[in-house]
């Protein structure tokens, strides 16, 4: 991409020229999506450690991994981009109803999800798929759900990994509660590293718009809980730019709710490890609330039924391939000694064989039984509930007679 | 060129492109309705043509959506809003109830509120949660508001229009999977009916079936076969389910003798009770068999793989008609 479509783009003209009728509201241009001067930054996109927007009080947390542990941010960023490109090929061919890639955002996935400890609760929207593979959910549990196969069929005790929600911000007020409900049995504070427990919540860009998140970030304020609230800035709701959803950075508004916030490169996977780690710790010593604004990009399509081409140039898509997460964190890798050739190698391999699996388990999995609709509407049995499923049982059986005669 | 072919899908974008050339006061908002002109489309190039003033994409927040629509309309504009998909108009439950339903009446009368929320509804799209939602009965029991629902391009073209010029608020449900089916429209034929009375869109004698958006096209498809093996349907599309246009509807019962309502929102508690409700109390003498209901069974609407067993279709439909002409 030359220089001058970069320019373009951070001028802000991509805003511009769509309506021929004067506007009597203001309008802002976009750009220069560069995140500021206080953006969190640790890993730039050349792959130099960089100590950016404060970044020196977090990185002790890096000091703190192993070679293994970095390694192993690799795998999974590489391996979850290779699911999430292997769910939208099969979705493209049919296998799957919908399909929400994550493409550009693992770094912000993963780092925050390896700060997570077994005993954290998640409570996640429905783009989370790295956080999932962080909390041991099995994908084929979310290709399931795309598939129309099943709903969100996971035990949240079991993962610490609420279900997916996909009604905008209604996760953030539950994960409010839930961290409510860790104050009041003492999970925090304790100094006991087993038993602190912090809660995080995910949400968009768009999202921050929503009563809900707003509800939350009061509650959690005014409670002192042990939340962390985690937006995944990607820049765009579908069609609309964060300049139609907001006014001022995200990561400014907790200030007025009480709380800190943080904006961190998003795409940079060791301040996102950083940032979280802080903030989680903060929570679960009792400090309270945080919330962090992941700086990133939505490189796909919203979901694979959305034609991003109506809405935004490829120019601004190329620039921020420029600043590719995986890409950044291998070339530091190599260059650091921590991971050669082969185990990169491996790793590919390694995704290659998940895909692999992932489209051997989709297209053999089964339908679910019709008579599933009338299970688990309630706890106990409800009247017209099973007086329906009766009904509905006589009338397929119907046909089967119907085959017999 | 008075007569075209167009999907429910452009008929609506024509009526809401004749509704805004027609009243300045006329205004659209909702998520992603400008540049992108909504996810299905029914608001493309009006922001292009109409400008950011008057085709607003909103910040995400259906009650800020619909609260700030409720104001604009206090100050003297026609706010047309759009809610995504159905399952997403819940945080806006609290202004459509207790601000754009009671105005007029906590005024004494001295407001209107001519507010049009239009809600893309139901199912059969292959779509995951909350995406194929039949939710009408929620706003039908709130008095104060009206709900209607289109069925077809001319109804869509007209009624969403004639909606727009209503001085109550008005749900606007289309049926989203019946999108992109075709029919002939004149634009230059005023609408037949007013937006509140029903149709009959076919005449028959031995069973009415009442039903309304996107059970229409089903029922139309069971009444033909029905035909070929012997019983003559009469098929009412009934528009709007409040007000319900319940004189058609008994017309047609002390005909026919025999009503099923079909509806692919689930029964219990629903319009399809309601119906059958208000049919009973009316005709008994002249009802020949007992109302036969044909809905979406009581449980939430399931993953979509099984979705077509979920939903009543002409099968189910047909079964319905049987059971009442048993008697
Ligand atoms: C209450 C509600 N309204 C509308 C939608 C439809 N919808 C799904 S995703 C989306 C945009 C979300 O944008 P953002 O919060 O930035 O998250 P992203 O998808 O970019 O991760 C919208 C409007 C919804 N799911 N829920
Ligand atoms: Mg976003």
């Amino acid at each position: 991409m030359s220089d001058d479509v970069v320019a373009d783009v951070t001028r802000g003209q991509l805003a511009g020229g769509v309506d021929h009728h004067e506007s009597t509201l203001r309008s802002r241009s976009r750009g220069p999506f560069d995140g500021g001067p206080d953006m969190i930054q640790l890993l730039d996109p050349e792959g130099q450690r960089v100590l950016h927007g404060g970044a020196q009080e977090y990185a002790h947390h890096i000091d703190a991994l192993t070679d293994e542990d970095l390694r192993g941010f690799y795998r999974d960023l590489v391996l979850i981009r290779r699911f999430d490109l292997e769910a939208t090929a099969l979705q493209r061919q049919g296998e799957l109803g919908l399909w929400v890639s994550l493409l550009g955002q693992e770094a912000s996935q993963i780092g925050c999800g390896r700060a997570l400890r077994p005993q954290d609760h998640a409570f996640p929207g429905y783009r989370e798929h790295g956080i999932a593979w962080c909390r041991g959910l099995d994908p084929m549990r979310l290709i399931a759900m795309y598939r129309g196969v099943d709903r969100c069929a996971w035990d949240p005790k079991e993962f610490g990994f609420h279900t997916y929600t996909i009604v905008i911000g209604n996760q953030v007020l539950l994960g409010t509660g839930y961290a409510m409900g860790v104050q009041r049995d003492g999970d925090v504070g304790t100094g006991d590293p087993d038993r602190d427990t912090a809660v995080i919540a995910f949400m968009g860009d768009g999202a921050t718009a929503q009563g809900d998140v707003n509800e939350g970030f009061v509650f959690a304020g005014v409670n002192d809980s042990p939340i962390v609230f985690f937006c995944q800035n990607n820049q765009w709701a579908i069609s609309e730019p964060n300049e139609r959803q907001m006014r001022s950075p995200i990561y400014k508004r907790a200030d007025g709710f009480g709380f800190p916030g943080v904006r961190v490169d998003g795409n940079d996977v060791l301040a996102t490890y950083a940032v979280t780690k802080e903030m989680l710790d903060r929570a679960r010593s009792g400090q309270g609330p945080s919330l962090i604004e992941a700086y990133t990009y939505r490189m796909a399509a919203h979901t694979t039924s959305d034609d991003p081409t109506k809405y935004r140039f490829s120019a601004e898509v190329e620039m921020w391939k420029l600043r590719d997460p995986i890409a950044r964190f291998k070339t530091w890798l190599g260059h650091e000694g921590i991971a050669d050739h082969d185990f990169f190698v491996a790793v590919d391999a390694e995704a290659d064989e998940l895909a692999s699996n992932v489209r051997e388990a989709t297209v053999t999995m089964g339908d679910p039984e019709v008579a599933d609709i009338f299970d688990n509407v309630y706890v106990e049995p409800h009247r017209q509930v099973e007086d329906d499923r009766a009904v509905q049982a006589a009338y397929a059986a119907s046909f089967d007679d119907e085959g017999v005669a | 060129m008075a007569v075209q072919k167009m999907t429910i899908a452009k008929a609506l974008n024509a009526g809401l492109r004749a509704a805004m050339e027609k009243d300045p006061k006329v205004l659209i908002q909702g998520e992603d309705v400008g540049k992108l002109g909504g996810v299905f489309r029914i608001t493309e190039h009006l922001q292009k043509d109409f400008g950011e003033d008057r085709v607003i994409d909103t910040p995400l927040a259906e009650s800020g959506i619909l609260g700030t629509a409720i104001g604009m309309a206090l100050r003297g504009y026609r706010p047309v809003v759009e809610i995504q998909f159905d399952g997403f108009v819940y945080p806006a439950f609290d202004q459509i109830v207790s601000q754009l339903a009671k105005l007029h009446s906590r005024s004494r009368g001295a407001i209107k509120v001519p507010v049009v929320v239009r809600i893309p509804m139901g199912g059969g799209i292959g779509a995951v949660e909350h995406h194929s939602e039949s939710n009408e009965a929620y706003f039908a029991h709130t008095l104060g508001l009206k709900v209607v629902f289109c069925s077809n391009p001319t109804d869509a073209y007209w009624m969403i229009q004639q909606a727009i010029e209503t001085d109550d608020p008005v749900i606007f449900y289309e049926p989203k999977r019946r999108y992109h089916e075709k029919g002939e429209i004149d634009v230059d034929v005023p609408p037949a009916r007013d937006l509140f009375s029903a149709n009959v869109v076919r005449q028959g004698t031995d069973a009415t079936v009442a039903c309304y958006g996107p059970m229409v096209r089903t029922c139309l498809d069971a009444a033909k076969v029905a035909e070929e093996e012997g019983s003559s349907l009469e098929v009412i599309d009934l528009r709007s389910v409040s007000p319900l246009d319940i004189d058609t509807l008994t017309t047609s019962v002390t005909k026919t003798g025999r009503l099923v309502v079909v509806t692919e929102a689930h029964s219990f508690v629903g319009l399809s009770a309601e119906i059958a409700a208000a049919v009973t109390e009316r005709c008994f003498y002249s009802l020949e068999a007992p109302v036969i209901r044909v809905t979406g069974w009581n449980a939430p609407y399931p993953p979509s793989k099984i979705e077509e067993h979920f939903l009543p279709d002409l099968d189910r439909v047909l079964d319905g008609v049987d059971r009442a002409l048993a008697h």
